[in-house]
């Protein structure tokens, strides 16, 4: 149980509430498989940190693209009306 | 127009039923898949985050999402016609999509209760909040030891990334990084799903706009 790096490990005593390296990767893959692919990385290279500032930038990214979306909606949404109309017709048509 | 008018509640029920059934379909089938697939020793965890990356794919769960929005958008739009900018739009958006994700994920309890938070504190002060916030923006220091216990994931580039991954995906802050990377999964899934009904309910109604 000696820790490779002793001057972050804590208490590794325990073994129940240590968390498995082996878990953590698979969680980290298991992401990266949800990711869009960029053409330029081979899947077998990416480190776990590229794969979190990649999750962080799309979630932003995915979060940007909300925000416009309900910008655009309540735009579109200002005049009642049509709205009412819309709304009949998209029922409709989902 | 009017022959599509008076088909309305006759289409509507049934869709609703094809809706039920579709999604009873895609939970049995998504349910087969991961009996299939290699499954971790350890998680149950594992099933259910498969299952719910499916779902939030599913055209049923989009269906659902989008006339939950609808009507959500509509009742707010009837019952507070002031200010109805992109902000009040996005957060009943938000609304809808944790309301979807039925409380199983965290990061939808969370959207749900901090809702309720700011309502409540927004009426008690706005003083205590914005204290209360700032701290938790401002430190930087690990949480109690437990991210720690990774022995060789200790990098510090890795941990300020978990961080910040914890600080983005609502209600996951103080998680230990297992919890917040499947809640990130459920979460892109979600998100995804929130941008492709979103996105198709922008074209109906700017086509209607347009027509009417």
């Amino acid at each position: 149980m000696s820790s490779r790096r002793s001057s972050r490990s804590r208490h590794s005593g325990g073994s129940s509430r240590t968390i498995s390296e082996d878990q953590i990767n698979d969680l980290v893959s298991k992401l990266q498989d949800l990711l869009p692919d960029l053409p330029n990385r081979s899947s077998d290279k990416v480190s776990a940190t590229r794969v979190l500032q990649d999750t962080c930038n799309y979630i932003r990214g995915l979060h940007r693209e909300v925000d416009d979306l309900s910008e655009r909606l309540s735009e579109l949404l200002a005049n009642s009306d049509s709205a009412q109309a819309a709304l009949i017709r998209s029922l409709l048509m989902q | 127009m009017a022959s599509m008018l008076m088909k309305n509640p006759v289409t509507s029920s049934d869709r609703s039923i094809i809706a039920r059934r579709k999604k009873k379909k895609t939970n049995l089938s998504s349910k087969d898949q991961n009996e299939n697939t290699i499954i971790n020793h350890n998680n149950n965890n594992n099933n259910n985050s498969r299952d719910s990356t499916n779902e939030w794919k599913s055209q049923a769960q989009q269906q659902v999402y989008s006339s939950k929005l609808l009507k959500a958008l509509h009742h707010a739009q009837t019952s507070a016609p002031a200010p109805k900018g992109g902000q009040a739009v996005r957060e009943v958006a938000d609304r809808v999509l944790a309301a979807t994700a039925k409380g199983r994920s965290k990061w939808s309890r969370a959207i749900l209760t901090n809702r309720l938070k700011l309502k409540f504190m927004k009426k008690q002060s706005k003083r205590q909040s914005v204290a209360r916030s700032k701290p938790s923006r401002l430190t930087k220091k690990p949480r109690a030891g437990i991210m720690l216990k990774l022995r060789t994931k200790s990098l510090p580039a890795f941990q300020k990334k978990a961080r910040v991954l914890s600080r983005i995906v609502p209600g996951c802050q103080k998680q230990p990084l297992p919890v917040v990377l499947e809640e990130a999964t459920d979460y892109i899934a979600a998100l995804e799903m929130q941008v492709r009904a979103m996105s198709a309910l922008a074209d109906l109604l700017s086509g209607a706009s347009s027509t009417s």
